[in-house]
């Protein structure tokens, strides 16, 4: 284990670095900038994971958020692209409302994080808690793991619908 | 656990550190002279571009990246698994097959209906 003072500087640094990132996705100008301001802003978040313990949580962050979803994102951004792309990411006249409700949807956060009792389990974390996802997956919970399988050829089988669909009418 | 992803954090600190020492350096030694003629080409050898270069991309991208997701969480399931694999033996193996076989009907229902041809 890392010293808990070690921790809270990697906490510290990761969420300066969420927040400010974050924050680079809503003020930038140019949307792609504001994607790619979003990886970093997953990536920081799997740090969090991995500050937790988390690892495989982590892992998943990387290569589904930080991979694919940038990705699609980058994608849709660039195939409904219209007009100037440095001016593509501009505050609207409904910014003031916006404002108010993410405040609102802060305050209730904070809120209700100060009211949930937390219980704190005394001992180590697991050590390695990607094995214990493994014999779980294959030994206990099989069929929700192939069902799984099936819902994501669901998925692929229906992505690639819509989207012929969409190349047809062009 | 945690002290092996330090090693991983000062790779990354490494990495970023020395792409800044690079510009910097160069920003050091370089003459600080304005920029005239051809120093503010886009390329020093090579062709200026033609029109906005920001264009939209084609709508076959789309369709790749997402196939591309769908195969990135089903790593997400193999992942755990690879990690495991000398403990769990002869039947996870056989589940992990008919799970990819499962998978690797889409593949092939995206094969058939063109959807990796290129157009």
């Amino acid at each position: 284990m890392l010293s808990t003072s070690t921790s809270t500087l990697v906490f510290w640094f990761l969420t300066i670095l969420i927040v400010a990132s974050a924050l680079a996705v809503v003020l930038l100008r140019n949307i792609v900038h504001s994607a790619l301001f979003l990886i970093l802003t997953f990536v920081g978040i799997a740090g969090i994971y991995i500050l937790l313990n988390a690892e495989f949580l982590a892992a998943v962050q990387i290569l589904v958020y930080a991979g694919a979803i940038a990705i699609l994102v980058v994608f849709a951004v660039m195939l409904t692209r219209r007009g100037d792309i440095s001016e593509s990411n501009l505050f609207n006249k409904n910014y003031l409302a916006a404002g108010v409700l993410c405040l609102a949807l802060f305050i209730l956060n904070t809120f209700l994080i100060g009211q949930t009792f937390w219980t704190i389990k005394s001992g180590e974390p697991p050590l390695n808690n990607v094995g214990a996802i493994a014999d779980a997956f294959l030994g206990r919970y099989v069929l929700p793991f192939e069902v799984a399988a099936v819902l994501l050829l669901v998925a692929m089988v229906g992505a690639i619908l819509l989207a012929r669909g969409v190349n047809q009418d062009q | 656990m945690l002290q092996q992803y330090g090693i991983i954090a000062i790779f990354l600190i490494g990495g970023a550190l020395t792409a800044i020492a690079a510009l910097l350096v160069n920003w050091i030694i370089r003459p600080k002279l304005p920029p005239v003629g051809s120093k503010l080409n886009t390329y020093e050898c090579g062709l200026e571009t033609q029109g906005p270069t920001w264009i939209q991309f084609k709508v076959s991208y789309f369709l790749y990246a997402l196939v591309f997701l769908l195969f990135d969480v089903e790593t997400v399931f193999l992942y755990p698994w690879a990690v495991r694999f000398q403990v769990l033996g002869l039947f996870a193996f056989i589940e992990m097959i008919i799970f990819i076989s499962i998978l690797v009907i889409g593949l092939w229902y995206a094969w058939k209906e063109g959807a990796l041809k290129w157009q």
